[in-house]
């Protein structure tokens, strides 16, 4: 059929399936005639998906929730049949607050919850000499990244709002805004937070993945309407984009698509970098310390492209807990029925039935996820923004 | 500023000439107020101090998810502005996204005053687009007329030619290999290269 499709990316890691479905000719198989089309910023991604010059994007999964309730832009129903990637960022900060918050460490340095108690007591300290608040980066005001690290600090008593500044800073801004003193830390995918430890700018404090166990990332996005028209196409798409996860899974392949993923028009920074984030072996000081994890990036396996509902009402819990969005069961459905397991598992040919796949959230702090109760979840948190009436 | 008069216009964008286009444009159609931050550093707080009605950003500039910020209800912002998104008119929004620039207004501005604004604004950035496709084309022409004059001189000392014959090899070659000859004559540079 060769049906021509124009699909968006940013350069991160996480587009790796869609890259490597493209490069390996894996859609083209499928009877896919695709452009990739790379893009400089979340905003130009979501609008281009909006308004239909493109058909396809690796967006962020919560900018897919937002533009579905229309939150902050306009409202246009999208959905997400293949999850792109989970886990995969990590919050790095400056040499300067890595050494003051080490100093205030009680307890295990990969322990969240120690480092965020050691960070409320930097922040204290710096409060009472009268310094200026420390400055975190993240990439969009709906994304995981703004999520994660207001998670992680909340719980060790740091008001994201009040006691730090957060800003929103695009990716490829982050590492020399850390190195010019302008931030002092920040939560990025990668390659990032590797080139600001390569360049000697940066610690890596934690991998996400210390944070949540399961976090969805990156999704690959539809416009609800365009794929009602097209099941077909988004079938053809799933697929390829299971191959490539798959191809990427196997420990033979990541060498060479690394190599793929590497080429200037595709993410262009050195193939060494992206293959250490995609084995989890990341060096996390400058002086060459190296830390490894099995889940600081999940491309594919564990279930991981198959898109969970939970994880769509976890990140609609963080932004009625931020005050995004009000808290009314609307929404939540809303939510939860952008990610479409039905879609991926239809295109698959497999049955329906998740109950082989994790409906983990695994946070490090606070009871564990409900998605059935989400005032009572957000209700054990002491710092959020949100308020509990809404009798919608 | 009152309603009424000439709303107070900020460009981001980092292409000098694109935004000296654009606000040239802008002051002939009898809009006085218009800045240009092409410094991308503290942009928000240079917003936020010259407080406009509506702000213009180009579409190649990666600060645009720095804007997004501004609609955070927890931002103290003395004015709330939002995206110049009417689904009334999806074709004016087509045309700026296709043309590459996004407006974003202070809320409340009435559509008819933004209307104008947006539209030279497409104008504009198409005829630059233009302008910049000729630039480059030239460009590359130059650029392969340079490359061919190389190959013919490789050709001639190496096989004794004429510089008319080496022409008609190169020309000759390149309609055989369905290739252009600029590719035919890169190859002849780099292949010299490797036997160097």
């Amino acid at each position: 059929m060769n049906t021509p499709l124009h699909i968006g990316f940013i350069p991160l890691v996480d587009a790796a399936a869609l890259l490597i479905a493209v490069d390996k000719g894996y859609t083209e198989a499928e009877g896919l005639d695709v452009t990739l089309v790379r893009e400089v910023s979340w905003s130009n991604v979501r609008d281009k998906l909006n308004i239909g010059l493109f058909d396809a994007a690796h967006l962020l999964a919560p900018v897919a929730i937002a533009s579905s309730l229309g939150l902050g832009h306009v409202k246009v129903p999208i959905v997400a049949p293949f999850n792109l990637g989970l886990n995969g960022n990590a919050i790095t900060v400056s040499p300067a607050l890595h050494a003051a918050m080490m100093e205030e460490l009680e307890g295990d340095r990969f322990d969240p919850m120690a480092t965020a108690r050691a960070l409320a007591r930097v922040v204290a300290a710096r409060r009472k000499l009268g310094a200026e608040p420390l400055t975190f980066g993240m990439t969009f005001p709906f994304s995981t990244h703004n999520y994660q690290l207001r998670f992680w600090m909340a719980a060790g008593g740091v008001d994201p709002d009040h006691d730090i500044h957060l800003v929103v800073l695009p990716p490829p801004f982050m590492v020399d805004s850390l190195a010019s003193g302008q931030i002092d830390a920040f939560c990025v995918g990668a390659p990032w937070n590797a080139i600001a430890v390569d360049r000697g700018v940066g610690h890596i404090l934690h991998f996400v993945s210390d944070i949540l166990v399961r976090a969805a990332e990156k999704v690959l996005a539809f416009r609800r309407a365009w794929s009602d028209k097209n099941p077909d196409v988004v079938a053809a798409l799933i697929r390829a984009l299971q191959r490539a996860a798959e191809f990427i899974s196997n420990p033979q392949n990541r060498a060479e698509a690394a190599r793929l993923l590497a080429k200037p028009e595709r993410i262009g920074v050195k193939p060494d970098i992206i293959l250490r984030a995609i084995e989890g072996r990341l060096q996390i000081s400058p002086a060459g310390e190296t830390r490894s994890s099995d889940r600081f990036l999940l491309l594919g396996g564990e279930g991981a492209s198959r898109p969970e509902p939970v994880q769509a009402a976890w990140l609609y819990a963080q932004m009625v807990r931020w005050g995004q969005a009000p808290m009314t069961p609307g929404a939540l459905d809303t939510a939860m029925a952008v990610f479409r397991p039905d879609l991926y598992d239809a295109a698959l040919g497999q049955p329906g039935d998740s109950a082989s796949a994790p409906h983990l959230i695994g946070a490090f702090a606070g009871p564990p996820f409900d998605p059935t109760d989400i005032v009572g979840h957000l209700a054990a948190f002491e710092i959020g923004r949100w308020k509990p009436l809404q009798s919608s | 500023m009152g309603a009424e008069s000439s709303p107070k216009i900020v460009i981001v964008d980092q292409s000098p000439i694109r935004a000296a286009i654009l606000e040239e444009g802008l002051r002939e159609a009898g809009y006085s107020g218009v800045v240009h931050i092409s410094e991308m550093q503290s942009l928000l707080s240079r917003i936020y101090a010259l407080d406009p009605d509506i702000i213009l950003i180009d579409l190649e500039n990666p600060s645009r998810d720095v804007l997004e910020q501004m609609f955070q209800v927890s931002r103290a912002v003395r004015r709330p502005i939002a995206m110049f998104v009417d689904q009334s008119d999806a074709a004016s929004i087509q045309a700026s996204v296709d043309a590459g620039v996004s407006a974003y207004i202070v809320d409340g501005l009435k559509k008819e005053r933004i209307k104008p604004i947006l539209d030279l604004c497409v104008s504009r950035f198409n005829a630059f687009a233009k302008l910049q496709d000729e630039l480059d084309r030239a460009k590359s022409a130059l650029e392969e007329r340079k490359v061919i004059e190389r190959a013919k001189g490789i050709l001639m000392k190496l096989k004794g030619l004429t510089e008319d014959e080496a022409y008609v090899l190169l020309r000759s070659t390149a309609m055989r290999e369905k290739k252009k000859i600029s590719e035919i004559a890169q190859s002849i540079l780099t292949a010299s290269e490797l036997l160097k």
